[in-house]
């Protein structure tokens, strides 16, 4: 560790309390969302209607589980590429087993779910016991996946309606004008916090993260962890695209195709270092909500999706120089 | 040992990838209906060759140790280009395809100077860059269209003498012209060396930086040629996400198919170029054995997973586990 | 050439002094090299010896002090640059690139070109050439790297030192990885080299190989140089007089008066060995007993400290602990009872602590285990574990929630250390736990060692400080080449004997074990 490092440590010490514990991106890119919300406003006066809130929020709930199983992973320093087709796996898994009858469907979110755990499963034994760097395992499972689905939809014509379940997962609303897709994000948020804060697998993810060697000198069984990260990133990508099934009332091939980039973006936006070790839930929260907007607002102004892939690379790139760099070698 | 043997030893990753596609190949010629004729030869090598181009631009980054998760996009906004200003005369012509090939290598640029000098770490630096330039692409060709010189086009994905395709041969020039030139040159050195083993490299006076920018930059250059061949191939360019995205992750396998370490510093891009073959060939050989076309995605995965899984093997020879952590 | 005549030094350093964070490590240090000489440097453990190398071929830069070559005054700003200017080092820890070829590798900084390219046959010559010069012809310029057995690593690196035309040569601890066959032909390399007019610096810790090579011998003590002598002027005993006597403000706490109870010993183990690093390893640590590892650094104290705690894959011989053999899987295996060993780990920064992670999960990292309750944390057990670490040894911190990486290094080094007395080990192995850390705290620590064995632990203690392993061990075992080549007990551990042993030399009669 150099010295320079050292001394912004302590620079981040002498703050106050409060500072001190929020990540200063976390804080920007909370900024950023304000900033957002005035923007949209000067562009039309419904942008700070509830109503338009909530909707942007639903919108968000499903980039929000997935990009919280994404985390976790990044959190140990690791990536997951096998999002799109895991999701996609979830969500027809989900539908193909509420084609069973009444049985079926009682079981349909557990079987989509689990499909995706197995994917993670086969992405955690790769990475933590074979030690195949994440992202070429992950790249592999999802062709795997969308072979298996390419299969799966082309020789068994099977059913891909999401049933009345799942759609009232996605789009029902328990607690009166709040959509079921919000609530279900706020669960897994706070199973999410509590994972990462409270037990001890969140702070053996926080140790891999900074010094895999220390976690393992330290007798903690790191490759169980990093196995588990893996399935529980699996199973929420499925969960997502179960979600995503509900809101869209059927599973589609390529369906989690757009959910790559944004889940690492926003985890990535929510200050979590891509090398892993450092990063808070709440920032991810953050940085799911500005992807959201950022997306809605480049829509509202109707800008073609050119111009919002370039506005979206290039937020990123900023973020990162700003945020994400490594310490100078010398 | 004699000097054959250490020829063997230091090809041996290329030699693996030459092997593997060969062997494909074979198997696919033996049950192709028509068998080993010119015209089973041509469109394999025009199937293979896109992808051969963008397996080496990913072979030159991952050599340094990096990866380069735009190497499709790139491939992606040189087509929508091309399908602009490839056109007209011999002139504009010639002036188009330069100007795609230097679009190219800006974008190896804009990657090298991201990892290197701004310090950003490969993998999300390239994601987003792959985002600005498929938007970039998206914005010249928001619907698939546009035309290319059908000249040049048939001259290049046609055949020499009848019998030998020329895109094959204008990819044996590309090797000759870039790769072997770069591998020769200190720059090239110099970027197997700090893909190696960076600490060392600095010990020993190696100029890191520019190795790697040299590797971004000719990645780019590469990459680019592979947009140019798509518009020679389709005649259209077309801003299609999905195939973006399925070049960049097959470079990926054809580079691991070829020998090239993801670690960094071993293998060579004409190792990925057989990678890239064998990869298309998976596809062409379950054809040619009447698999139904659906499984055809499944198997190719399926063989992608076990390429990656036996790397591994050397896993068993580490005696102190905190080797694992290297 | 005549002695009597000495050509002017080549390089000359005057008064460089250089501090890493607050610990001196060369203090006014003067040193001349001169063309056609071997000029042994020797020195304790951090006598300053490699800071003086690293200073010279470019890898770090002075605080303050000239360096001159040619009598005129130069700054390296990199190891390119001191090449440039010709001084070759041919460095420990290997530059070579794995997987590049031998003769790629030799060639590596600058290699002969044509048209732009490498000319792969000038640069065949070339590393031919060198390696005949190195006496390696039997290595194939074609091989790679990775595929050489470590003592042939170590030919092409001095070939490659030699390829680049140096007019000064430093070989630092070249032979440690040698045979006995390649040591003789690069002696008589060396022998050549000084003849043909190079100035060549030689740092080794083996006596007689210094006794056979040397023209010159400077010896360092504390960062400063105490003597520069003609070789062969001075017996052993007196150059280890001259090693000695370190300035010393360490107090110690009594030893036990009979240390070694008769209870069983707790830890035990017979033939030890592992690869060719450890070999033939036999000892055992009661109830209560502190047992040092002192030698040269890199003589395979580390790796048995790793094999104890189930790092290692492949150990032959057997481990016992009270009494039974037992296989230990790894250190999560290590930790638990009936075992109950602890580590604390060589580099705190990175094998003991998470240097961004707070305080308070840093010391509870290791314990969690035992602190949740089906995997949730207990809050209020875990305060309550750590505020009592806290208050047992005495860790300043600003508050639990800072980032450890903030703590200065004793203030660390307590916390690697607290983290593993949360789980009440049974066998602490420690891995030189106060270097780099401050004299305060050093005496602390010293304290709790005692403290900690009195209570019934069984502790084996690495140190590269001499001084410690005879204020603190009740024993000490002297490691040379992986082997225990002496065991010093109580009285006998003076620091001649310890110097003495780890340089595998008698040194007198005097205070030297029987």
């Amino acid at each position: 560790m150099s010295e320079t490092s050292e001394s912004r440590l302590s620079v981040k010490a002498r703050l106050p309390g409060f500072l001190r514990r929020v990540d200063p991106a976390v804080l920007t890119a909370f900024g950023c969302i304000l900033l957002l919300l005035l923007l949209g406003s000067l562009y039309s006066s419904n942008f700070l209607s509830p109503d338009y809130l909530l909707q942007q929020l639903k919108v968000a709930s499903f980039l929000g589980v997935v990009a919280a199983g994404m985390m976790i992973v990044i959190l140990l320093g690791h990536i997951d590429l096998s999002v799109p087709w895991v999701m996609t796996t979830g969500a027809m898994m989900a539908c193909a087993a509420a084609g069973f009858g009444n049985a079926g469907a009682s079981v349909a979110i557990p079987v989509g779910v689990l499909s995706g755990m197995a994917f993670g499963l086969l992405n955690g034994i790769g990475v933590a016991y074979l030690r195949i760097p994440s992202m070429i395992v992950t790249l592999a499972s999802n062709v795997v996946a969308q072979g298996l689905m390419v299969v799966y939809t082309g020789g068994f014509s099977p059913q891909d309606s999401a049933s009345n379940a799942i759609r009232w997962l996605a789009t029902g609303a328990l607690v009166p004008g709040v959509p079921n897709a919000i609530v279900v994000w706020i669960a897994v948020s706070a199973a999410m916090v509590f994972l990462l804060t409270r037990t001890a697998f969140g702070r053996a993810v926080y140790g891999i993260g900074n010094s895999e060697r220390a976690a393992f000198l330290s007798g903690v069984g790191t490759r169980r962890v990093v196995m588990i990260a893996f399935v529980v990133s699996g199973g929420l990508s499925a969960f997502g695209g179960v979600l995503l099934a509900g809101y869209a009332s059927k599973a589609a091939q390529a369906m989690g195709d757009a959910y790559l980039l944004p889940s690492i973006a926003a985890v990535v936006l929510g200050g979590t270092s891509i090398l892993g070790g450092r990063g808070s839930y709440v920032g991810t929260v953050a940085g799911v909500i500005l992807i959201t907007l950022l997306q809605s607002i480049l829509s509202v102004m109707q800008m073609p999706e050119a111009g919002r892939q370039i506005v979206y690379g290039i937020v990123i790139i900023v973020m990162l120089l700003l945020y994400g760099r490594a310490p100078p070698s010398r | 040992m004699r000097e054959w043997r250490y020829w063997l030893n230091e090809q041996r990753g290329t030699l693996t990838g030459l092997a593997i596609f060969l062997v494909m190949f074979a198997v696919y010629v033996a049950n192709h209906p028509a068998g080993f004729t010119a015209n089973v030869v041509h469109t394999a090598a025009n199937k293979g060759v896109l992808l051969a181009f963008v397996a080496m631009a990913q072979a030159l980054v991952v050599i340094t140790a990096g990866i380069d998760l735009s190497v499709g996009m790139v491939l992606v906004l040189t087509n929508c280009l091309a399908s602009w200003i490839v056109v007209g005369g011999a002139m504009p012509t010639s002036l188009g395809v330069a100007a795609v090939l230097a679009t190219g290598m800006l974008c190896g640029t804009i990657n090298g100077l991201l990892v290197i000098y701004g310090r950003l770490q490969p993998i999300v630096a390239t994601i987003a860059t792959g985002a600005v330039y498929f938007g970039l692409a998206l914005l010249l060709r928001p619907f698939p269209g546009g035309s290319v010189n059908e000249d040049l086009a048939d001259a290049l994905t046609g055949r020499l003498f009848g019998v030998v395709p020329s895109s094959l041969v204008a990819l044996a020039a590309v090797v000759l012209l870039v790769w072997l030139p770069f591998r020769r040159s200190v720059a090239g050195r110099a970027a197997y060396a700090a893909g190696s083993s960076e600490p060392a490299a600095f010990m020993s006076g190696v100029p890191i930086r520019r190795g790697k920018f040299a590797a971004y930059l000719l990645g780019g250059l590469l990459a680019g040629m592979g947009g140019l061949f798509l518009t020679f191939f389709t005649y259209t360019g077309e801003a299609a996400y999905a195939s973006g995205s399925a070049y960049t992750l097959w470079s990926i396998a054809a580079v691991v198919l070829g020998g090239v370490s993801l670690y960094g510093g071993r293998g060579s891009a004409v190792g990925a170029i057989f990678g890239a073959f064998a990869a298309r060939t998976t596809g062409d050989m379950l054809f040619a054995f009447d698999v139904d076309p659906l499984w055809q995605p499944l198997l190719q995965g399926i063989v992608l997973m076990v390429a990656v899984s036996l790397g591994s093997l050397a896993l068993l020879r580490v005696r102190n586990r905190l080797d694992w952590f290297q | 050439m005549t002695a009597a005549e000495t050509p002017p030094p080549l390089f000359q350093m005057e008064g460089v002094s250089k501090r890493y964070g607050g610990v001196r490590a060369l203090e006014k240090a003067r040193l001349e090299v001169v063309p056609g000489r071997i000029h042994a440097i020797l020195g304790e453990n951090g006598a300053g010896k490699s800071t003086l190398i690293k200073i010279m071929a470019g890898v770090v830069a002075q605080d303050e002090g000239r360096l001159l070559l040619d009598g005129r005054e130069v700054a390296f700003r990199s190891p390119a640059e001191a090449a440039a200017a010709g001084i070759a080092c041919v460095f420990q820890e290997l530059s070579l690139i794995p997987d590049l070829s031998v003769a790629d590798n030799i060639a590596l900084a600058n290699p002969p070109r044509r048209f732009g390219m490498i000319d792969r046959r000038a640069q065949r010559k070339l590393a031919e050439e060198a390696l005949a010069r190195a006496g390696a012809e039997d290595i194939h310029p074609r091989a790679a790297v990775k595929d050489l057995p470590l003592s042939r690593r170590q030919m092409v690196e001095i070939a490659k030192a030699l390829a680049s035309g140096p007019r000064a040569l430093i070989l630092d601890e070249a032979t440690s990885a040698l045979t006995a066959g390649d040591v003789a032909k690069v002696f008589a390399v060396l022998k050549r080299l000084r003849d043909e007019g190079l100035a060549l610096l030689y740092i080794s810790h083996r006596m007689h190989e210094i006794a056979e090579l040397a023209d010159t011998c400077t010896v360092f003590r504390n960062g400063r140089n105490v003597a520069s002598f003609a070789a062969g002027s001075r017996s052993n005993s007196e150059i280890v007089e001259m090693m000695i006597g370190r300035e010393y403000s360490n107090v110690f706490p009594p030893r036990q008066a009979s240390a070694r109870l008769a209870s069983a010993p707790v830890l035990e183990c017979r033939d030890l060995g592992w690869s060719d690093r450890l070999r033939e390893i036999s000892f055992s640590v009661g109830e209560g007993e502190v047992v040092g590892l002192g030698g040269l650094e890199g003589q395979g104290q580390r790796l048995l400290l790793l094999a104890l705690f189930g790092v290692l894959r492949g150990t032959t011989g057997s481990v016992l602990v009270d009494g039974s053999p037992v296989a230990i899987s790894g250190p999560a295996a290590a930790r638990k009872p009936p075992l109950s060993m602890a580590l604390i780990p060589e580099d705190r920064k990175t094998e003991g602590l998470m240097l961004p992670m707070t305080v308070r999960e840093n010391l509870s990292f290791a314990a969690l285990d035992r602190i949740a309750r089906g995997g949730v944390i207990d809050r209020t057990k875990e305060e309550q574990s750590i505020d009592d670490m806290v208050r047992l040894l005495e860790i300043k911190t600003a508050g639990l929630d800072v980032p450890v990486g903030t703590l200065s290094g004793g203030n660390q080094q307590k916390v690697v250390i607290a983290k593993w007395l949360m789980r009440q080990p049974r066998i602490i192995l420690l891995n030189d736990p106060t270097r780099g850390i401050d004299v305060g705290t050093k005496q602390e620590l010293y304290q709790l060692l005692r403290r900690l064995a009195e209570a019934g632990a069984a502790i084996v203690f690495y140190s590269t400080d001499y001084d410690e392993l005879i204020g603190c061990c009740d024993r000490v075992l002297v490691l040379y080449d992986g082997r225990v080549v002496r065991e010093l007990e109580g009285d006998a551990i003076s620091e001649r004997a310890l110097i003495a042993s780890a340089l595998n030399v008698e040194a007198g009669q005097k205070g030297t074990a029987a």
